[in-house]
């Protein structure tokens, strides 16, 4: 059912919401270390996609398998709730297009990385506070601000932090759901850079919801392209862009205006 | 020698939707054999097709019919039936391309991007940079451009950054889309040192070559790439 080395395998995925089909008989599959992007326009059924991978909602019919840190396969979607929520807590990452929808913005920016790592089990003070401060570092937030809150902080900053609060627990997959949007492109152009060499230097496998046909092709070796609910093409993501066979791919392709 | 390129029967057709589903067939039957330490030039005119045959054998474009046989490690893979994973691993371990132009990615120096490339067939990091810096530096692109963004580069340099990422790696099958389209005689004379030099090593090459002085320099054979109904 599942190949051997994957760590997700999702199969006829349906999902409705009353007349509408959001997600319409889908399959993914993802390895260790590969960026997946989906790709759509608003409505596409791609944030619902990333929603039911990541079991934050259940699909109507079909299922995900996903591979637990132990290497066991689980249905995810039977899980028991602690045992997903834990899933959640190390294991896995999402990185929400809103940063404050992840960030308590009234703990200090360096607590909001060593939460993550006390929600693991990890007690020491002196050990958490240095961790948070070499990811600072590593998000290119000046360690200087460990104790100030969000609240003072731009929103690419505040996007960096959502990024190191949620690799600090070295997870193995990370959800994105349009982790650029509604920033400057000079920001973007930033951000893009650091999840790049981050996700590669840290080999972690990442399921990449995003509208922005040039993020995916910067970012993920392959690529789904969705409309209205179904999977119209997959691939790789430079045969899926430099030579799209389904006509809506077509038209998303020759619709992105070149600088 | 032994064949490290092989491929047969390769049918390309573009089908565009946007324009009442217009079908564009630019290859029919097309096929190649490219053995070790050999370089083969497409030649034939403008829009025949050679540039769609090298992305095709790149696993860029996606063929219709065909197959193209690559070694990888040890063993004849048909790049046309692999899933996409194995075309990736195929890309970093032998199948190297250079394209006609760069495409940059923000704030990425002209060091870091040539260092990756070594890095991503397997070279450790330090040797890696060593053997890119030496690399640019003989392409002439100098340590203080090395450490910019090539986005502000001219039209040649950009080039020659590409040139060096695609050379630095050494892989076992190059393929090489106008190397030279945008150099000097001086930096042309360099590229052609490095295809013979990769030829050397046992490298396969196929490789596109507007200037007729460089395919004569470095072509053992030539594959005349017609228009499709001449073809046909």
């Amino acid at each position: 059912m599942m190949d051997a080395d994957a760590l997700l395998a999702a199969r006829g995925l349906c999902l409705r919401f009353g007349a509408v089909a959001a997600l319409d008989q889908v399959d993914a599959d993802l390895w260790p270390g590969e960026v997946l992007a989906i790709v759509g326009e608003s409505g596409s059924g791609k944030t619902t996609l990333l929603n039911v991978l990541s079991g934050r909602l259940h699909p109507d019919s079909g299922s995900v398998l996903v591979r637990d840190p132990t290497g066991a396969v689980q249905d995810l979607h039977r899980m028991e709730a602690p045992a997903l929520r834990a899933l959640h807590r190390s294991d896995w990452g999402f990185v929400h297009q809103n940063p404050r929808d992840a960030l308590r913005m009234r703990v200090s920016a360096g607590g909001n990385v060593g939460e993550r790592l006390m929600a693991q089990g990890n007690r020491h003070y002196g050990d958490i506070r240095s961790t948070a401060m070499d990811w600072l570092r590593q998000v290119e937030i000046e360690p200087g601000r460990i104790d100030d809150l969000p609240t003072t902080f731009s929103g690419g900053m505040l996007q960096r932090l959502q990024i190191a609060r949620t690799l600090v627990t070295h997870p193995r997959l990370v959800f994105m759901d349009e982790p650029t949007g509604g920033l400057d492109v000079s920001v973007q152009a930033r951000l893009l850079d650091l999840i790049r060499t981050l996700v590669a230097r840290l080999g972690i496998a990442v399921v990449l919801v995003t509208h922005d046909i040039a993020v995916a092709r910067l970012l993920a070796g392959r690529i789904m392209v969705m409309q209205r609910g179904q999977v119209v093409e997959t691939g790789l993501t430079d045969q899926v862009l430099d030579d799209p066979r389904h006509a809506y791919t077509q038209l998303l392709v020759s619709s992105v205006l070149s600088a | 020698m032994t064949v490290m390129l092989e491929a047969t029967g390769i049918d390309k057709t573009f089908t565009l939707h946007l324009q009442g589903g217009v079908a564009i067939d630019v290859l029919k039957g097309a096929a190649l054999t490219v053995r070790a330490g050999e370089c083969l030039a497409l030649t034939g005119p403008s829009g025949a097709g050679k540039s769609t045959l090298m992305r095709a054998l790149d696993g860029n474009y996606r063929i219709d019919a065909g197959h193209i046989l690559v070694r990888h490690e040890g063993r004849m893979v048909d790049l046309a039936q692999v899933p996409p994973r194995t075309v990736l691993e195929i890309r970093r371990q032998t199948l190297g391309y250079v394209s006609q132009f760069l495409r940059v990615v923000p704030r990425v120096s002209a060091l870091e991007i040539v260092t990756e490339a070594a890095m991503l067939r397997g070279a450790e990091a330090e040797a890696a940079r060593q053997a890119a810096a030496a690399l640019l530096a003989r392409l002439n692109i100098p340590p203080r451009l090395q450490s910019l963004p090539p986005a502000t580069f001219s039209g040649g340099e950009q080039q020659r950054v590409n040139l060096a990422r695609g050379f630095v790696a050494g892989h076992p099958i190059l393929l090489l889309d106008e190397p030279t389209a945008s150099l000097d005689p001086v930096n042309t004379g360099l590229v052609v040192e490095l295809i013979h030099e990769a030829k050397r090593r046992g490298a396969a090459i196929v490789g596109i070559f507007h200037d007729a002085a460089v395919r004569d320099a470095v072509a053992d054979a030539t594959l005349d790439v017609l228009p499709y109904q001449e073809a046909a």
